[in-house]
């Protein structure tokens, strides 16, 4: 009876892993096949020989290089901006006593409910008229140099390390920017990487701002070269896996790298709510 | 000694400025601003000026055809999408916490959805649901079923979206709710085996009430998710919401109307009406979880 149970959780797991991941097989092998491979009855599985130059052409229709550079900047741009302003906040509403913490917060909190597309109303005005950064890549940055989320959940990290190693530091007369940096920054290490991480992803698969906020072709973001792409490509489906493919190859290497860290960040951030 | 004073609180104000102005710039004012245009009948967003000022869009929005159909499409998505993949992840999830070997694998592979790019993987579902030659018609074929125009029949663009929308957020609800059952102390399963208690019983009398908080809590923000599912739609259907609009959620008409249609104060009003929405679903949800959740 064991045995069966174990079998049957075996292949019940087996097919929905496959289900999962098909889409991403099906991305990967079809960039590598020929129009012919990929558009044949009965089904080709896997591509033999290895179509590399639909990379090749991919490229010649759209400089995809030229979005994965801008998709860098921007996501690197946007996460260090974040991990300096939200390490900052957090220690200020973790560890300062002020007048108004609380208050503030959870103004601050009770913000998250708030749909973004109310605000890329205004703010569609306020970076593309007011601050004239119309298909720049600053504009792509500047909106998301904070984030109250992100805020709210090194707090939750900051708040976990024992407030007596605060006060015995005060006792010392360690000041509060070097308590910050010495203690609290490399204690919440890990807290760190994993919203770096976060922001990093979603970063790199933002969509709808970047499209409002840009024009030309040397401003685009991959999510949004990748839609025009798959516009002009039409049917020539292996362009567009392999085009696909250089959009979420990055993805995938972060993914084997720092699994533990998204895993656990988003376990922890499920349950703490 | 660490009572709160001016001297702490200005320190702190310096600590926070850096993201305190970037909220209040990009979060707080336009919040206030895009509620204020969304009175105004026509609002010039370039010069700052309205006109006519009421409640005007907003029954514009509601009297709109296109905006009853994104409400239907939206409700219909929600109301599948959302209970059929906390059910499946749940499931998923008893599975992957099986002492087994192998399990950590399996995790590795469920998890990884999370990080996609929508719009990239979007193109492979494309091509899965392609009349002509994706593999989901052959597949179907091979049972005797005939071919399916799933993104070009209006029949069929709505459960599409919504396959691809239960695809799309599996990963982090099984990730959410494995790490939910690990967390469940093990002492109970102990006493369960020992009284030799069937696994449907354990799961229904131990895991369920155990996890029902998590359950509620993820299932009101994958409703608000869902709620406001627009990525989606692009990566299927790319330029526009489907066949006759069939695929067209709520946020994706906000968006047509704001840089489609050019109609900044209409968009304005019909995001507000979304807002109210979630807020009262929000409410809703809460309400019912305090009642019938077991802490």
């Amino acid at each position: 009876m064991k045995n069966v149970y174990k079998i049957i959780t075996y292949i019940l797991l087996a097919a929905g892993a496959v289900i999962m991941l098909f889409p991403f097989f099906w991305m990967i092998t079809g960039s590598l096949k020929t129009y012919n491979q990929i558009t044949a009855t009965p089904i080709v599985w896997w591509p033999v020989p290895a179509q590399w130059n639909n990379y090749t052409t991919a490229l010649e229709y759209a400089p995809f290089d030229i979005y994965f550079i801008n998709t860098v900047i921007v996501s690197v741009g946007t996460t260090v901006s974040v991990l300096i302003t939200s390490i900052f906040a957090a220690f200020a509403f973790s560890r300062l006593k002020f007048r108004g913490r609380d208050t503030i917060f959870s103004i601050l909190l009770s913000t998250l409910m708030i749909p973004s597309q109310i605000l890329i109303i205004t703010n569609y005005v306020t970076v593309a008229v007011r601050m004239q950064l119309m298909d720049t890549l600053l504009a792509l940055i500047i909106p998301f140099t904070a984030s109250i989320f992100y805020i709210y959940l090194l707090r939750e990290f900051f708040n976990q390390i024992p407030e007596q190693l605060y006060l015995a530091a005060k006792v010392d007369g360690t000041s509060d920017w070097r308590y910050l940096w010495k203690i609290m920054v490399p204690n919440a290490k890990n807290a760190l990487i994993t919203i770096g991480l976060f922001n990093f992803i979603a970063s790199w698969n933002a969509y709808i701002w970047p499209l409002l906020l840009t024009n030309s072709e040397s401003k685009r973001v991959l999510s949004i070269g990748l839609k025009y792409f798959s516009g002009e490509a039409g049917t020539d489906y292996e362009l567009l896996m392999a085009a696909g493919t250089i959009v979420i190859a990055p993805l995938l290497v972060i993914y084997l790298f720092f699994r533990r860290y998204i895993v656990e960040g988003v376990a922890r951030s499920g349950i703490k709510g | 000694m660490f009572e709160p004073r001016w001297k702490t609180t200005l320190k702190a104000l310096l600590y926070l400025s850096p993201a305190l102005i970037v909220i209040a710039v990009f979060v707080i004012y336009p919040m206030f601003r895009s509620v204020w245009i969304s009175f105004f009948k026509d609002y010039n967003i370039f010069k700052h000026t309205g006109s006519g000022f009421g409640l005007d869009n907003y029954k514009w929005v509601l009297n709109d055809g296109r905006f009853i159909l994104a409400l239907k499409n939206t409700t219909i998505y929600t109301i599948v999408v959302v209970p059929v993949s906390v059910v499946i992840a749940l499931f998923t999830a008893v599975l992957l916490n099986s002492k087994m070997k192998g399990m950590k694998l399996f995790e590795t592979l469920y998890f990884l959805p999370y990080i996609t790019n929508l719009i990239a993987i979007g193109l492979a579902f494309k091509f899965i649901f392609n009349s002509t030659y994706g593999i989901l018609n052959r597949i179907l074929g091979l049972f005797g079923i005939d071919t399916i125009m799933w993104l070009n029949d209006p029949k069929y663009s709505l459960p599409a979206l919504i396959i691809f929308g239960i695809w799309s957020g599996l990963a982090f609800k099984i990730v959410v709710f494995l790490a939910g059952i690990q967390g469940i102390n093990k002492q109970y399963y102990q006493a369960a085996k020992i009284d030799n208690t069937s696994r449907w019983r354990t799961f229904t009398k131990i895991t369920m009430p155990m996890l029902s908080p998590m359950i509620f809590y993820i299932g009101i923000i994958s409703f608000i998710g869902a709620l406001k599912t627009y990525v989606e739609v692009v990566g299927l259907y790319g330029n526009n919401p489907g066949p006759a609009d069939t695929a067209m959620t709520i946020v994706y008409y906000v968006y047509d109307l704001f840089y489609g249609a050019n109609e900044p104060p209409r968009a304005a009003a019909a995001s507000v009406i979304l807002f109210l929405i979630i807020l009262v679903f929000t409410f809703i949800q809460l309400r019912a979880s305090k009642k019938r959740v077991q802490y």
